[in-house]
């Protein structure tokens, strides 16, 4: 039952730098934990994610097993036109997560 | 001379046991005590990570469950309505019990009695999420639990948990959490232990947990064997502190170091 948060402002003038905040759940298992029994605990991260703005991606990050639970990441960008964001979280059992949000520039 | 060093500390252990308890105008929730960068990760609902198990707690609240085939807005509609400051009154006396239930306990009540649904264990996601759900709407009202008569000698058991020595450290709560608030212990805030925003999202957790997590990890912490989850020791203890901090503002879910 994955859910995100996603924080985009819903209007903004044209140009203005806005911030876009995102945050998804998961439990982040680095591989590097044991279990009681000595069995290593596979791991379990998300190891891309990636913004598109009106279809052109703007921002992508790569993550690893040193990042905490339920990943936030907050990002700038330029509002040029009214449109969509995209955001797309991929990771390792075949974890693929969507989420979008609009804004109107003026 | 290491002697009378072990003498010394024993005897200041001694006095600082017989401090008193926390005057009402000098009680301060958790949150005053952290950094200003976890207070801003609470105070922004789309950076907090509790809200993610709302979010949960929203969609199963509308999921139907068990054989009665009923969600729980089946019965009690919307939640912001329904729900609204019913958290801050929890724990509270449960008449077929006979003893105080907890908010965790009230929902699997719940689920059994009206849904007929096997209850969820305890710090499932899913009981987390239905308890952090129902605990945001009583967000910013003055916690109100303990008041009801039938709960007094619970209350007072609850005290004196809180009170009592055990463990191999042979410490009680209220050494720390009376006696040592304004101080630290390995470089972190001891603090007073005010339940004020359970469930909550504890960063070293990484996750969402339950004031019982909390208890048993300290119970733990003193080297005292820790009660059983829903035990009867652990809700007394939730209903004294619950108790203990009323008139200070519900922030569930809080997030704390």
């Amino acid at each position: 039952m994955p859910s995100a948060l996603i924080n985009v402002p819903p209007k903004a003038k044209r140009g203005d730098v806005i911030e876009i905040k995102t945050l998804m759940s998961h439990i982040m298992e680095t591989g590097y934990r044991h279990t009681a029994s000595g069995e290593v605990v596979p791991r379990d991260i998300i190891t891309s994610f990636a913004c598109r703005y009106n279809g052109t991606e703007i921002f992508r990050a790569d993550l690893y097993p040193a990042i905490a639970a339920n990943p936030f990441i907050s990002f700038f960008t330029t509002a040029t036109e009214s449109g969509k964001f995209e955001f797309e979280w991929i990771g390792d059992k075949g974890f693929s997560e969507t989420a979008s949000a609009s804004i109107t520039v003026e | 001379m290491r002697l009378l060093g072990c003498i010394a500390l024993a005897s200041a252990l001694a006095g600082a046991a017989l401090a008193a308890e926390i005057p009402q105008d000098q009680r301060r929730s958790g949150y005053s005590f952290m950094s200003a960068d976890t207070k801003a990760m609470q105070d922004d609902d789309t950076v907090n990570p509790g809200m993610l198990w709302v979010l949960d707690g929203e969609a199963l609240w509308k999921r139907k469950a068990g054989t009665s085939d009923k969600s729980c807005a089946d019965c009690h509609y919307d939640a912001r309505v329904s729900m609204k400051g019913v958290a801050a009154h929890y724990p509270a006396y449960e008449k077929a019990f006979g003893r105080p239930l907890d908010l965790e306990g009230r929902i699997n009540l719940c689920r059994a009695n009206h849904q007929q649904a096997t209850p969820l264990p305890y710090e499932s996601r899913d009981l987390l999420a239905l308890t952090a759900y129902v605990a945001q709407q009583s967000r910013g009202m003055p916690i109100e639990a303990g008041d009801d008569p039938d709960l007094k000698p619970f209350v007072e058991q609850g005290r004196e948990l809180f009170m009592q020595r055990q463990g191999q450290l042979n410490l009680g709560c209220a050494n720390c959490h009376d006696d040592n608030w304004d101080k630290k212990l390995a470089g972190s805030a001891i603090t007073q232990g005010h339940p004020t925003g359970y469930p909550l999202y504890r960063l070293e957790w990484q996750s969402l947990g339950s004031l019982q997590r909390r208890l048993r990890a300290c119970i733990t912490g003193i080297r005292a064997q820790a009660y059983d989850w829903g035990s009867p020791e652990l809700v007394a203890l939730e209903l004294y502190l619950m108790s203990r901090a009323r008139g200070m503002p519900m922030e569930a879910p809080a997030v704390r170091p």
